[in-house]
């Protein structure tokens, strides 16, 4: 049993006439996502890949009551209003694939979105994948595998890179997450372990951290506190990263002495997670940690 | 985006927040006319970015013209912290009591934004909050409230304000704030805050640090002479600069970060950052690559691409481009999967070039040669 996404979830996609809405609006339908409507104001009435446009998302929904997720490809200027607009049309789940928010849009947006129980993946994401099911993102859908291992990250291309290690690896993975980039996302680390934790389908989590912000430490806390039941094994980037510079991402900085990606390797250990050197040593620590469980049980 | 001190102290003063008369001069004769307008004493305040400047000498008190253009000599054109000096902000010396901390920043721990507030001004906030934790008092300012006025009322409680210093904090308070939000930034901080003889508040610094993610939906609020990052972004990538000898050329940022890194694991040492996003074409690549190659020092150019959207063929094509257009001897090693991978790999053989489908190979192999031990 997979968690966000699955065969049931039906998409709207806000920016849908847009290059990246367009390109991965048939990326999304060849991998099977139900993409079900999409929005573009100005452009209601005509198709993208077969998909009914509409003005607003209103429209869309009215249309299409169906629809229980968006992914939006809207420009940085003007994506809160499609994330507002999407609140208040009464979306429960919002993929923001957006780079470049700026922080108070990004902060302002997400806390109306945690006020109306809204949950908000992003901004500065890769979205969501349940391998096989549904993949609500832009991630290439072939190095994911069904499986029973959470993948949750800060990053893009490197989760592909561990997924397709995972995958040759024999390891399908149950849900993968991307949390994005940004400096401040909606679900973060904590809450994508909860879900993982509920997830009966989940036996094993792999978390890939990297510099800036403390979000890695609050994962150890958090792993410690609640006694966490699954393995989890955990990789950083940045440890080569200088002080003071913006690694790509926006959140990705280490800032008055805050964010260095060695205090999050040691915290990370220090609360039991089995922590990778490199991205390939994460499949065989997943092996190590399902066995010594294994084992132990 | 950081703002320099001359430039911040110009907001101050447009958001109604006190300070101390002040003037920037460029030239030894300039500080000198600065501070007889000044009234003949002064501190001269380097203008660089980097933290830690009065430690480092950037700040001097100049007791008379004299003094002003002799000291202005010795700063200007010298290097601070590896930051050449330009400017001076010649200002003002006011004499005063407390010296207070305040500061606004957007808290990605509680997506929120945080008011920060202690009575032990003066020194980084890092080492009160380290030392002495009760000192400082955090306000959480919920971005759909805005900072009201309970949220003043207790900082000027706990800074132990009265009369006319309380209703400055008042001031002070709300127009940072403006600011800060105006700006959209990541940090707007006045430290000291003073309390001078008159029991009056006045900011003796200023620190703003604008998102550059502002500045890119806003545009650019201030001038800036471009460097190597600045070029980067403008040609559409992410760059940062380090000393090692093997270049990088990756797509993603953290697959950018966790290649420099597998780099130092085998011992070897990344010389940047370079992410070229997603989708790059062949020009974008070739683009990259002759960008990054205008750096000198660079042994091996390392690129680790793994194509979803990017197509391998396009990025081979950039390599083989960008490295024959740029005249560089350099030694090329690739590890490219994903999209289009085997007319990617083609390209790269045809034209005598090195790949790998292994991450882990393809990094043992740059650092290989980058040492000289292959």
């Amino acid at each position: 049993m997979p968690v966000l996404v699955d065969a049931s979830t039906r998409v709207l996609v806000q920016g849908i006439t847009g290059r990246e809405g367009s390109f991965h609006t048939e990326a999304m339908i060849r991998y099977g996502t139900k993409v079900v409507a999409g929005v573009t104001p100005g452009k209601g009435g005509t198709t993208v890949h077969g998909v009914p446009v509409y003005d607003s998302v209103e429209e869309a929904v009215r249309a299409h009551p169906e629809v229980n997720a968006s992914i939006v490809f809207v420009p940085a200027k003007f994506a809160p209003d499609a994330v507002y607009e999407a609140i208040d049309a009464g979306i429960r789940l919002i993929v923001v694939i957006t780079e470049g928010i700026p922080i108070h849009e990004g902060i302002r947006m997400i806390r109306y979105a945690r006020m109306r129980n809204v949950t908000v993946i992003g901004p500065n994401t890769p979205g969501v994948i349940t391998p096989g099911e549904c993949k609500l993102g832009i991630m290439p859908g072939h190095v994911f595998s069904p499986g029973r291992i959470g993948l949750v990250s800060r990053s893009g291309t490197l989760t592909y890179e561990v997924a397709m290690q995972l995958t040759s690896a024999g390891l399908g993975q149950s849900t993968c997450v991307g949390i994005g980039g940004d400096p401040v996302v909606g679900m973060d680390f904590i809450e994508v372990l909860d879900l993982f934790r509920r997830d009966p389908g989940t036996e094993a989590v792999v978390l890939i951290g990297e510099i800036g912000g403390d979000a890695e430490e609050r994962v150890a806390r958090f792993v410690v506190e609640t006694e966490y039941p699954k393995p989890v094994v955990a990789y950083v980037a940045g440890r080569t990263a200088p002080p003071g510079k913006r690694m790509g991402h926006a959140g990705a900085i280490i800032s008055m002495g805050v964010g260095d990606a060695e205090s999050k390797i040691r915290a990370l250990s220090s609360a039991g997670i089995r922590v990778a050197a490199t991205p390939f040593e994460i499949p065989s620590l997943v092996r190590e940690a399902l066995s010594s469980r294994a084992k132990a049980a | 985006m950081k703002l320099y001190e001359h430039e911040a102290v110009e907001l101050f003063r447009s958001y109604g927040i006190p300070v101390p008369r002040s003037i920037v001069a460029s030239s030894p004769q300039d500080v000198r006319k600065a501070v007889v307008e000044l009234g003949g004493r002064a501190v001269l305040k380097a203008q660089v970015l980097v933290g830690g400047r009065g430690k480092a000498g950037g700040i001097r008190v100049v007791g008379s013209p004299d003094e002003a253009e002799a000291v202005a000599r010795l700063m200007l054109g010298a290097s601070l912290k590896g930051e050449v000096v330009r400017k001076l902000l010649v200002a003002e010396l006011i004499g005063f009591g407390r010296e207070l901390y305040l500061s606004l920043t957007a808290d990605r721990t509680n997506r929120g934004h945080l008011l920060l507030v202690s009575p032990m001004g003066g020194v980084d906030i890092e080492e009160i909050a380290a030392k002495h934790p009760e000192s400082v008092l955090r306000v959480p300012i919920d971005p759909i409230v805005g900072l009201r006025s309970y949220h003043v009322r207790k900082a000027v409680r706990f800074l132990g304000l009265e009369g006319e210093a309380a209703a400055d904090c008042e001031r002070v308070l709300t127009g940072l704030y403006s600011l800060y939000s105006d700006y959209g930034c990541e940090l707007a901080e006045i430290n000291p805050l003073v309390v001078d003889e008159r029991n009056r508040l006045m900011a003796l610094d200023a620190k703003v640090i604008i998102d550059d993610n502002f500045v890119r939906v806003k545009g650019m609020p201030f001038e800036r002479e471009k460097g190597p990052e600045d070029v980067a972004r403008d040609l559409g990538f992410s760059y940062v600069e380090l000393d090692g000898d093997i270049g990088v050329i990756c797509n993603g940022a953290g697959l950018t970060m966790a290649t420099m890194d597998l780099i130092k694991h085998y011992g070897g040492r990344p010389a940047n950052f370079l992410d070229i996003g997603g989708g790059a074409n062949a020009e974008r690549v070739e683009k990259a690559v002759r960008f990054l190659l205008q750096k000198e020092g660079i042994r091996v150019v390392f690129v680790n691409v793994l194509g979803g959207i990017t197509r391998c063929d396009e990025v081979a094509l950039g390599l083989v481009r960008g490295i024959r257009e740029s005249g560089k001897e350099v030694r090329l090693v690739v590890r490219l999967v994903g999209t289009r991978e085997e007319e990617g790999q083609r390209i790269l053989r045809e034209n005598g070039y090195e790949f790998f489908r292994s991450m882990e190979e393809a990094a043992r192999r740059a650092v290989e040669l980058a040492s000289g031990t292959a």
